[in-house]
C-alpha cells in the first residue's frame, strides 16, 4: 500500500509531545515520524527517534589522511630534490612536524564537516513537504503513514492542537 | 544570568534580518565609504607592482617594514574570533549566543587581510607561488619546507579554511530562514542552494550542536599553532631580538589582546549601527572586558620576559636593540605610545565596573589596546634590522612611503568593508543560538525579588 506524507503544524512544543505519543499509540512506527523546528529542543523533547550516526569516525580518518598527505608532501620534496645541509640527515624532522600537524588538523576538520553534511542527510535538491512558518516558530510533524492511516493520523493531530495539517500533493 | 529579555521567533528573525531585506541609507554610505579606500589602496598596490619594491621606504638593511608589521597585526586579530567562540562554545557559556557569529566572521576577514600582506610585501605577488607550490617540474625543484615562509601559508591556509567551514556550518540553519523569509524573490533559490536543504529535524540539530563541540576542539590548536608559526618566522632567524624563546607563547597571547579588544569593538559598533539592544548587553561587554584584564595581565608577564630574557644574557646586540626601543628618538617614543595605549590606560580603567559597561568606554579603550598593539609588532620587527650586525654592512632607518601607508590603510578600511557585505547577506548573530537561548530562560521568585534563572542541558 502506498504511503502519504502529512505534515501538521503546532506552535507550542507540550502539543507536539502529545502528539507524538498519540500519533506512537495508534500504529505508526517512529522512525516514518519526524520533528521540524526553527531550533534546536534539547534531545527527547518529543520522543523523537533518534537515528544512529558515526559522526565521531570522520575526523579521525579526515586526520590520518591529512597526516598522511602531510607525510608525503614534507618528504617527497626533500627526497625529490635532496639539499644536504651541514652533514644533517636529509630528512629534517622539526618542519616535517609543523606541516604535518597542519595538515591533519585540516584533514580533521574537513572530514567533520562533511561528515555533518553526510550524517544530516544533506544537501538534498527538494525541500518536500514543508511550510516557512516553521522557521518562524512553528514545529512540525512530518508523517510518512500508510493510506489507511492518514486519516487518523490527521485528525490525532488536529485534536493534539495541529494549527494546520498539510498533505503531499 | 543575562537572558532577561523574552523574544518571539518571529521578532528576532525581523530584528536581526533586518539590515538583509532592507539597505538603509548609512550602510550604503559606509560602504561606498571604505570601498573607495580600498580601491585607493588597490591602485597603490597597481603602482608598486609596476614600479617596484623601490616606491616603498624598504631599503638595506630594511626589508621588513610596514607590510610585515601589518601582516602580524591582523594575523593577531584574526586569533580573537574563533577563539572566543570555540572556548565559549566547549564550555557552554549562554553570554556566547549573540557574539560568537561576528567574532567568527571577523576571523575569517582578518586573515583574508593578512594574506595580502605577504603578497604585497613580495613585490611581485604572483612569484610567491613559486616558494609554495611545487613549480618547475623540469628542473625537478620543489619548495624547501625547512623554510617558515613555507609554514606559514601551510598555517594561515589551513586556519582559514577551517574558521571559513566552522562559520558556514554554524550559518545553514540561518541560510534556511533567509530561503523561507524570501519566497517569491530571487533570494529563494539563491538560499535554497546554499541551505541546502536544511529542515531542521532534530537530527540534523543534535549534529549541528555536535560540529559546533568537535570543530570548536579541532580549531582550537590550530589557533594556537598559527601565532607560534608566525612568531617562528622570527624565532628562527639571527636578527637580535627576533629569537627570543618565549616568542610563540607571546605572539599567541598578544594576538588574543587585541583580538578580544577588536572583538569588542565591533560588538560596540554593530549594537549601534544595527540597532541590536535586545541582544547585546552591558554584561556581555563586561565579561569581554574581565577577559581582557585576564589576557592583557598574562600579555604583561610575556612582554616582561621578552625584556628580562633579553637583557639577561647580557649580549651586546640584544642591549643594544632594548636600548634603541626605550631610550632612542622616534622608537622611544613609539614604544611609549604603544605601552600606555595598549596596557597603562585600558587595564586599570577595566577594573571599574562602570567603565567595563559602558559601550562608549568599551569603544575606546578597546581601539586604543590596537593603536598599542600594531606598534608593538611594528616596534617587535623594526628595531632589530636598523642595527648593523653580523653579515649586514650599513646601519639603516626606515620611513614608510605614503604608498605603504596607503596599502595598510586599505587593509584597515577591508575588513569593515567585507563585514558591512557579509552583514547585507547573512545575519551577524546567529538566529537558531538565540532563539535556542531563549528556550531555556525562566524566572525564579526569591523572597521579594524574581531573577532570571537559566536551564542549562547536559
Amino acid at each position: 500500500m502506498a504511503n502519504r506524507k502529512l505534515l501538521g503544524l503546532f506552535q507550542e512544543p507540550q502539543q507536539v509531545a502529545d502528539a507524538m505519543n498519540e500519533l506512537k499509540a495508534s500504529g505508526i512506527a517512529a522512525e516514518d515520524i519526524d520533528i521540524y523546528s526553527g531550533s534546536p529542543f534539547p534531545e527527547g523533547s518529543f520522543g523523537e527517534h533518534e537515528p544512529h550516526h558515526r559522526l565521531y569516525m570522520f575526523p579521525l580518518v579526515g586526520a590520518l589522511i591529512g597526516f598522511a598527505i602531510g607525510l608525503l608532501f614534507t618528504a617527497g620534496t626533500q627526497i625529490s630534490y635532496p639539499l644536504v645541509t651541514g652533514g644533517k640527515p636529509l630528512l629534517s624532522i622539526p618542519p616535517m612536524t609543523i606541516i604535518m600537524y597542519e595538515n591533519t588538523m585540516l584533514g580533521a576538520i574537513i572530514a567533520t564537516v562533511l561528515g555533518v553534511l553526510f550524517e544530516s542527510r544533506l544537501p538534498k535538491r527538494s525541500l518536500g513537504l514543508y511550510d516557512e512558518r516553521i522557521t518562524e516558530g512553528y514545529i512540525g510533524i512530518i508523517v510518512d503513514s500508510p493510506e489507511d492511516k492518514a486519516a487518523q493520523a490527521e485528525s490525532l493531530m488536529k485534536a493534539a492542537g495541529a494549527e494546520e495539517v498539510k498533505h503531499e500533493s | 544570568m543575562y537572558y532577561r529579555r523574552t523574544l518571539s521567533d518571529a521578532q528576532i528573525n525581523r530584528e536581526l534580518l533586518h539590515v538583509v531585506f532592507t539597505t538603509p541609507m548609512w550602510w550604503i554610505v559606509i560602504v561606498g565609504l571604505l570601498g573607495l579606500v580600498v580601491g585607493l589602496a588597490v591602485i597603490a598596490v597597481g603602482f608598486m607592482f609596476n614600479q617596484g619594491l623601490g616606491v616603498t621606504g624598504l631599503r638595506q638593511p630594511v626589508f621588513w617594514g610596514f607590510f610585515i608589521t601589518n601582516f602580524v597585526f591582523w594575523v593577531g586579530i584574526s586569533h580573537a574570533g574563533v577563539m572566543i567562540s570555540a572556548i565559549l562554545r566547549l564550555s557552554q557559556a549562554e553570554w556566547r549566543r549573540p557574539m560568537v557569529r561576528a567574532a567568527e566572521i571577523m576571523t575569517v576577514f582578518s586573515l583574508m587581510a593578512a594574506l595580502t600582506m605577504p603578497l604585497v610585501h613580495a613585490g611581485r605577488a604572483w612569484r610567491i607561488f613559486y616558494w609554495i607550490f611545487p613549480y618547475d617540474w623540469s628542473r625537478g625543484i620543489w619548495p624547501d619546507i625547512r623554510s617558515p615562509l613555507i609554514w606559514d601559508p601551510v598555517a594561515i591556509f589551513t586556519y582559514l579554511i577551517s574558521s571559513s567551514l566552522f562559520v558556514y556550518t554554524a550559518l545553514i540553519p540561518d541560510l534556511a530562514v533567509i530561503r523561507d523569509r524570501g519566497k517569491g524573490t530571487w533570494r529563494y533559490p539563491v538560499y535554497a542552494v546554499l541551505s541546502l536543504g536544511w529542515h531542521g529535524s532534530p537530527h540534523q540539530w543534535k549534529l549541528q550542536g555536535m560540529a559546533g563541540i568537535l570543530l570548536s576542539a579541532l580549531i582550537l590548536p590550530v589557533f594556537v599553532s598559527v601565532h607560534s608559526i608566525v612568531s617562528w618566522d622570527f624565532g628562527v632567524s639571527l636578527v637580535p631580538s627576533w629569537h627570543v624563546t618565549v616568542f610563540a607563547p607571546y605572539f599567541v597571547i598578544g594576538a588574543v589582546h587585541s583580538g578580544v579588544s577588536a572583538v569588542v569593538t565591533l560588538m560596540v559598533i554593530m549594537r549601534k549601527l544595527y540597532h541590536l539592544e535586545n541582544y547585546i548587553w552591558e554584561e556581555h561587554i563586561d565579561a569581554l572586558a574581565r577577559l581582557l584584564i585576564v589576557v592583557a595581565t598574562g600579555w604583561f608577564f610575556l612582554f616582561w620576559l621578552d625584556l628580562v630574557f633579553s637583557l639577561w644574557t647580557r649580549e651586546e646586540q640584544e642591549m643594544v636593540v632594548w636600548n634603541l626601543r626605550l631610550f632612542e628618538a622616534p622608537w622611544g617614543w613609539l614604544f611609549l605610545t604603544f605601552f600606555i595605549t595598549s596596557y597603562v590606560i585600558p587595564v586599570p580603567l577595566w577594573l571599574f565596573k562602570r567603565v567595563r559597561r559602558s559601550f562608549t568606554w568599551m569603544l575606546w579603550t578597546s581601539l586604543l589596546v590596537n593603536v598599542g598593539m600594531w606598534l608593538e609588532r611594528f616596534l617587535i620587527i623594526v628595531p632589530g634590522l636598523v642595527r648593523k650586525g653580523p653579515l649586514v654592512f650599513d646601519y639603516g632607518t626606515y620611513r614608510p612611503s605614503p604608498i605603504e601607508i596607503m596599502i595598510v590603510v586599505g587593509t584597515l578600511a577591508l575588513v569593515p568593508f567585507l563585514l558591512l557585505l557579509f552583514s547585507k547577506f547573512f545575519p551577524l548573530i546567529p538566529l537558531w543560538e538565540v532563539k535556542e537561548g531563549q528556550k531555556l530562560i525562566d524566572h525564579v521568585q526569591l523572597g521579594n525579588v524574581e531573577v532570571p534563572a537559566l536551564v542549562k542541558e547536559h
